[in-house]
């Protein structure tokens, strides 16, 4: 078997064309910059003898950017569509052969998309968001990842751990007779292993944490943000002052100090675990309470639900001690968990106390007061609500905060087993050998950039249709 | 004005103190003191050994006295051993006891001894510290300039192609962090593998073998040049931009919006002019505070890229303190960053206050 190209039989054609929009596309860049730096940018410029207008050179510019970005992706897409049509991975490329390994998720994300447009008017704020590009093409990136992290297990080529003879650290599309897709798309990395699979499977590592320790961090810091931010006094100076202390760690301090073998045995990320976890249950419970307590039997019955759902979690996640087995949390796991749910929490309940200040002096939270509402329900049922347009944003970037954290604890090897295919870790394995073979590090760190930018364009694309409102 | 300052400084040292007990309590935790014990005293230790070796070396005890004793407020400590010889924390063994001072803490300027480097914190650390210092001025030095410049010009003319362009780029720049920018501008720029180099070298513009910049920023220690230190500097400097930029749009977007802006336009004034003299004086005060506190920021791409592009500098010495189980580097360390990361936070604020004429406190 020969090695696969990078384009394919696709590539003679398209190739060249991409070359040429780039280069087009980089021209105008620079000339766009220029005229705007020179004054030339505008809509329209009056001519040489003040009365004529004509277009101005910024404006030939961006057309240029324009088409030549288009030209790109263009050229980009046709040659991953090639390789579905080709016959075989040699024809196709390696691009065109990922592309066509990733088939599940171009099924998922067409529907989504499909059903989502169709059905948008009904949908609220997610609606909206497909009327806007930013948001859309944020939304596509994530949810690409997404997918994968749940088809990942259709879309490898082979096993991520198994290692192949004489193919350490091999170039991208080398020969794997041995494997039984035939080649290693991405090559190997320095123990043999294939890089385009563990960088298919590092998805599902960070896909599995990071959502859930961010949400961990938001009932964290709405728990404390609300009563902060609506009672003030003591209280507040004294959760303001916790806050900032662990703010102004840098976190990579923390992390040396937080996340090591030595510090499991002393039993510190157990109590953390104890401490944080209780705050999803204080404020689900508080949740219902304040809206049902007219009514004792609904009360009871959400709060007994909450509690004994709630605690059986956390008797298994936190101390490990369910007694049916089904939640548990390796101690690795455990320690990275808390770790960056301890992080994040206090910029989540820096934003909520600020949101509740400003939203606690509006006319219908003076109302509530007035109707004799309680405190908690106020703050639950009257200010939260109001306060989700910016929480839903600072949730996206903080997911993508969240997966630079874990990239960092990979990237200096703590708290991870060390042949997981997390990108993190997978990016530290690389980096040892960066200038002789790039391509390790290469591909789980564009992996790692594109879901860290999907994030924060999604979360841009919700921030600009939420202010619409 | 002084009673803010007073009252901001009394916080301050409130923080610095609680932040270095609990890194002094992380640090000397049961299990760091047993391994620090195998490494110092031998592999093999027995269990009681390895207590004695703790008792024996102030180990032991209440963490608040060993706290103090490491601050320097309580008396070090000492102990006798059975042939009446005596240790403690401010002598080495056999000093006279009764000539050395009762406190020998960080307040009396000793750092301690770095049990990995083999010399006293100090020393070591110093020398660390000026090299960062140069990154840090060079970080600043590209990166503060291009994103106000970024900025300014997205945010002169909100919604135009150029916002948005610029815009787009901070994005992909703040969704960048140091450990993915530095793996693919090495790619780019520092492999023969890939990239530029080798078609440059086709070309016959650089050396073939050679690259467009280094990869190791060794080199740098002893000679800082344009070769071995832009991709260090661009790879923390990229990060940051996007951010700073973004603020910078965000102020200046609502500048662009006052009366007094309108007011200059409809007076004539050219918009260069506007710009210049008008908005950019009152658009520059909150991206002042930004800059300030990306410092603890900085702080986390030092350690990165240092290690990533082994420039022996304070993030270097940080990975190795903490990897090594170097307690008094360790310490040090952390003193050093808080002490960073609060001075700033001071600086910022009061920087704010003077340079917003708007705000007034009593």
């Amino acid at each position: 078997m020969d090695q696969l190209t990078w384009t394919g039989s696709a590539g003679t054609v398209l190739v060249p064309v991409f070359e040429i929009a780039l280069l087009v596309l980089a021209l105008a860049l620079l000339a766009k910059l220029l005229f705007v730096l020179a004054g030339l940018d505008g809509p329209r410029l009056p001519g040489p003898d003040g009365s004529v207008a004509v277009r101005s050179p910024g404006l030939y510019a961006s057309v240029a950017i324009r088409y030549g970005f288009l030209a790109a992706l263009g050229a980009t897409l046709l040659t991953l569509a090639a390789g579905a049509v080709m016959p075989s991975p040699l024809e196709a490329g390696i691009l065109g052969s990922m592309a066509v390994r990733f088939w599940p998720v171009w099924l998922s994300l067409a529907a989504t998309f499909v059903l989502s447009i169709r059905f948008r008017r009904h949908l609220g704020l997610y609606g909206k968001l497909f009327d806007s590009t930013v948001g859309m093409i944020g939304f596509a990136i994530v949810m690409f990842w997404v997918f994968t992290a749940i088809f990942a297990d259709v879309i490898i080529t082979q096993d991520p751990f198994i290692q192949l003879s004489g193919l350490k650290n091999k170039v991208p599309g080398i020969a794997a007779p041995e494997s039984p897709y035939g080649w290693y798309l991405l090559g190997g990395d320095h123990l043999a292993r294939d890089v385009f699979s563990r960088m298919v499977m590092g998805a599902r590592e960070v896909l599995k944490i990071a959502p859930a320790a961010t949400l961990f961090a938001f009932m964290v810091g709405i728990t404390l943000g609300l009563p902060a931010g609506y009672f003030g006094g003591k209280l507040d100076t004294f959760i303001s002052f916790l806050a900032n202390l662990v703010l102004a760690f840098p976190v990579i301090l923390l992390f040396y100090l937080l996340v090591t073998p030595e510090i499991r045995d002393t039993g510190i990320p157990i109590v953390l675990a104890a401490l944080l976890f209780v705050f999803p249950i204080v404020f689900l419970c508080t949740l219902w309470n304040s809206r049902y307590y007219t009514n004792p039997p609904q009360r009871n019955l959400y709060v007994g639900l909450t509690l004994l759902i709630g605690l059986w979690a956390y008797s298994g996640l936190a101390f490990n001690l369910d007694p049916l087995g089904v939640w548990s949390m390796e101690p690795n796991m455990l320690n990275v968990f808390v770790s960056v749910v301890f992080v994040n929490s206090p910029g989540v309940f820096r934003i909520v106390r600020g949101l509740v200040m400003d939203i606690k002096a509006r006319d219908y939270v003076a109302a509530g007061q007035t109707r004799g509402e309680g405190p908690w329900y106020i703050m639950l049922w009257e200010i939260l609500p109001n306060a989700r347009g910016p929480l839903i944003v600072d949730f996206c970037l903080r997911i993508g905060y969240t997966t630079i954290l874990l990239g960092t604890l990979g990237f200096f090897g703590l708290g991870v087993s060390p042949d997981s295919p997390d990108w993190g870790s997978t990016i530290d394995d690389g980096r040892k050998l960066l200038n002789l073979f790039p391509h390790p590090a290469l591909a789980p760190a564009l992996a790692l950039m594109s879901l860290v930018l999907g994030l924060n364009l999604l979360a841009d694309g919700l921030r600009e249709e939420s202010l619409k409102d | 004005m002084g009673l803010f300052v007073l009252r901001r400084l009394g916080v301050m040292l409130l923080t610095a103190i609680a932040l270095t007990f609990v890194v002094f309590y992380l640090t000397n935790l049961q299990p760091n003191l047993e391994k620090l014990a195998r490494t110092e005293g031998s592999v093999r230790m027995t269990e009681e050994a390895v207590q004695d070796w703790i008792v024996q070396n102030g180990h032991s005890g209440s963490v608040f006295m060993r706290y103090g004793q490491w601050l320097g407020v309580v008396p070090g400590w000492t102990y006798t051993d059975e042939k009446g010889q005596m240790r403690g924390r401010c002598f080495e063994i056999g000093q006279d006891p009764a000539a050395a001072p009762n406190y020998c803490g960080l307040l009396q300027g000793n750092w301690g001894y770095s049990t990995f480097f083999k010399t006293p914190v100090m020393d070591s650390l110093g020398e660390k510290l000026a090299a960062t210092g140069w990154l840090m001025l060079a970080v600043m030095l590209v990166m503060v300039p291009t994103s106000l410049l970024l900025g300014v010009l997205s945010g002169m003319r909100e919604g135009s192609a150029t916002d948005r362009t610029l815009s787009t780029f901070s994005i992909a720049s703040t969704a960048t962090p140091e450990y993915v920018s530095g793996v693919v501008l090495v790619a780019l720029f520092a492999t023969a593998a890939t990239g530029l180099s080798p078609i440059l070298a086709e070309y016959g513009l650089i050396e073939p073998k050679k690259t467009l910049f280094l990869a190791s920023a060794t080199s740098a220690m002893d000679d800082i040049t344009f070769w071995n230190f832009a991709l260090p500097v661009m790879t923390i400097a990229l990060y940051g931009i996007g951010y700073i930029a973004r603020m910078t749009r965000a102020s200046m977007t609502e500048v662009m919006t006052q009366q007094y802006i309108r007011t200059a336009r409809l007076k004539g004034v050219p918009f260069r002019t506007v710009v210049m003299r008008h908005a950019l004086r009152n658009a520059l005060i909150a991206p002042f505070t930004v800059i300030m506190l990306q410092f603890p920021w900085l702080l986390n791409g030092v350690v990165i890229v240092e290690s990533l592009f082994n420039y022996k500098g304070f993030g270097w010495t940080l990975v190795q303190a903490a990897s090594n189980n170097d307690i008094p580097l360790l310490l040090a360390c952390s003193v050093v960053a808080v002490v960073v990361v609060l001075l700033t936070q001071l600086i910022s604020d009061i920087g704010y206050v003077f340079l917003n004429p708007r705000i007034r406190l009593a």
